[in-house]
């Protein structure tokens, strides 16, 4: 994989993030493998190539806040909480599915 | 990172994180500890009755989703022998409400349940869309909440049902007690946190005019954990923000609970828990027993503006409504602050703005010695309001007079503002008597 210039994940939003999305849910990505600094790519770094490069909507404080995914998001990795993988600091792997959803729209 | 195991199984991946006491559990362990913790609220607080017919007040959204999952799950395996069924409220909001009502009837079908849907414009005469239409986007939450809550109500009481559940999480409690504290306001306080509360009901025929019980089964479930049960049993819930309060939860107390969390999970449970406990403290309040040993349920709050109700969410505006709650505090005719308020007030400094006991006081009114809210009958519709015309009244009579008066008010406006002129300018006066002359 490290000779691999970018990681293939799929990510999905739901709980309506998926508005800020072009009202697509899934998408299949090829992520660099490294971030700006040639650290491994983990998930702070997706959320803003997701920012920079997938999000339509110019509302990003709608999906960031302070440099995070915003508090009542949740993230999901492989379905787990991503809390239980280290959070914002867990590295892409290949075939990884990122989750996010909304918990903050209409019940 | 290697995966985790369940804390209760050992053996599958744990997949979830439980926000209340940081335990670490897979799936199926998670789904069957959600269900059996409302199970114990249900049982605990003696919420249901044997043979039962109970409308589930449904959005559509993942709250009332995963309330009607849980409860056909909990109805079948613990033998309650309820009838359920579901009511939705059509507020007439088209590309939000017709959509999640869609939502609503695939679930009506998925838990062979009977559907109900009552619109605002068969109610009231006026769809949301109608509404905002005359007063705009501003401030439109407060008739679409206050309409809200009748509606379940008179919807209940049309199919005969005398107990409505909503699905408002610990999130929404925790939230109300918030506000509710910005406000100063403790009788409501008390009257919200209250997982049973009874509303009045309206009806033509007074023989049917029955107290409608209301409940919040997940009254202590996280927000956090209704999403994730709703996704790990794949609900199939609707989640687009209302079209009317984009953003709603930007600036509010829902922010100040969702960051929280963040930084301390537990923190949302115990802002109920405190809100239960000064509930305790509110003289006259049921809550002093519990909240369920009385027969005497407390009158479940009037909405408050925001849609804060079945779709579980207040307004961006939350902060300008606490004012406007304040000043209408104040000229209340209510009693049942002043008592509050009486006893263990501190002396008010020089120039602070006098509490509204302190007015009344001089005009030498004494307190009534009730603390809960006298409940009477709306003069208009008889819907049991604690005041002589009900909120829902009071909104229709604006937006009525305002639909056919509309220019002849301007007309109004023109007029007298002329007439102050007169008084004071002379230019103005010649001004005005050509205008007058040129109409």
């Amino acid at each position: 994989m490290s000779d691999d210039a970018s990681v293939a994940i799929t990510t999905e939003f739901s709980g309506g993030l998926e508005i800020l999305f072009g009202n697509q849910k899934k998408y299949s990505l090829s992520v660099p493998a490294n971030d700006e600094f040639g650290a491994p790519a983990n998930v702070a770094f997706l959320v803003r190539y997701l920012c920079d490069k997938v999000m339509k909507d110019p509302r990003k404080e709608l999906f960031v806040l302070d440099d995070t995914v915003r508090p009542g998001i949740l993230v999901l990795i492989n379905e787990a909480d991503w809390e239980l993988e280290g959070e914002a600091k867990y590295e892409l792997q290949k075939n990884d599915h990122i989750m996010f959803v909304s918990t903050l729209h209409g019940g | 990172m290697p995966p985790t195991p369940c804390a209760l199984c050992h053996t599958n991946r744990a997949l979830i994180l439980r926000p209340k006491d940081h335990s670490k559990l897979c799936k199926t362990c998670f789904i069957t500890v959600f269900e059996t913790e409302i199970h114990h609220t249900i049982t605990t607080n003696a919420l249901f009755a044997r043979g039962e017919k109970i409308a589930i007040g449904a959005s559509g959204g993942k709250d009332s989703t995963v309330l009607a999952s849980v409860l056909k799950t909990l109805n079948e395996r613990y033998d309650y022998g309820l009838d359920l069924i579901l009511l939705s409220i059509d507020e007439g909001i088209k590309g939000y409400r017709d959509d999640s009502l869609e939502t609503v009837k695939r679930n009506a079908e998925q838990y062979g349940m009977e559907l109900t849907i009552l619109g605002y414009d068969e109610l009231y005469g006026w769809t949301m869309d109608q509404v905002v239409e005359q007063v705009g986007k501003k401030g439109n939450c407060t008739y679409c909440g206050v309409f809200r809550r009748q509606a379940l109500d008179r919807g209940a009481a049309r199919l005969g049902v005398k107990h409505v559940v909503t699905g408002h999480n610990a999130d929404d409690v925790a939230e109300t007690v918030l506000m509710n504290l910005l406000r100063g306001d403790l009788p409501r306080l008390s009257r919200t946190t209250s997982i049973i509360t009874s509303t009045p009901s309206a009806s033509s025929d007074p023989a049917s005019n029955t107290n409608i019980k209301r409940s919040k089964p997940l009254k202590y479930a996280y927000e956090k954990e209704i999403v994730l049960y709703a996704h790990h049993k794949n609900l199939d819930y609707f989640s687009t923000e209302c079209i009317y309060s984009p953003e709603a939860f930007r600036g509010s107390a829902r922010a100040l609970i969702k960051n929280l969390e963040r930084v301390r999970p537990s923190a949302i449970l115990d802002v109920v828990r405190s809100g239960e406990d000064m509930a305790k403290l509110v003289p006259g309040s049921d809550e002093g027993c519990g909240g369920t040993c009385s027969s005497n349920r407390p009158v479940a709050e009037e909405e408050e503006g925001g849609c804060g109700s079945a779709a579980g969410r207040t307004v961006g505006g939350d902060m300008a409504s606490v004012e406007k709650q304040l000043a209408q505090n104040e000229t209340a005719t209510n009693n049942d602050l002043e008592v509050e308020i009486t006893s263990p007030r501190p002396s008010t400094k020089n120039g602070a703005v006098p509490l509204s006991n302190g007015k009344k006081a001089k005009k030498g009114i004494t307190p009534k010695k009730t603390n809960k809210q006298v409940m009477g009958q709306c003069k208009r519709c008889g819907y049991l309001s604690s005041q002589e015309v009900c909120k829902a009244c009071v909104l229709l009579e604006g937006l009525n007079k305002a639909r056919p008066k509309n220019k002849i008010e301007v007309g109004y406006d023109v007029q007298e503002l002329q007439q102050r002129d007169q008084g004071v300018d002379g230019v103005a006066d010649a001004m005005q008597q050509t205008s007058i002359g040129g109409e």
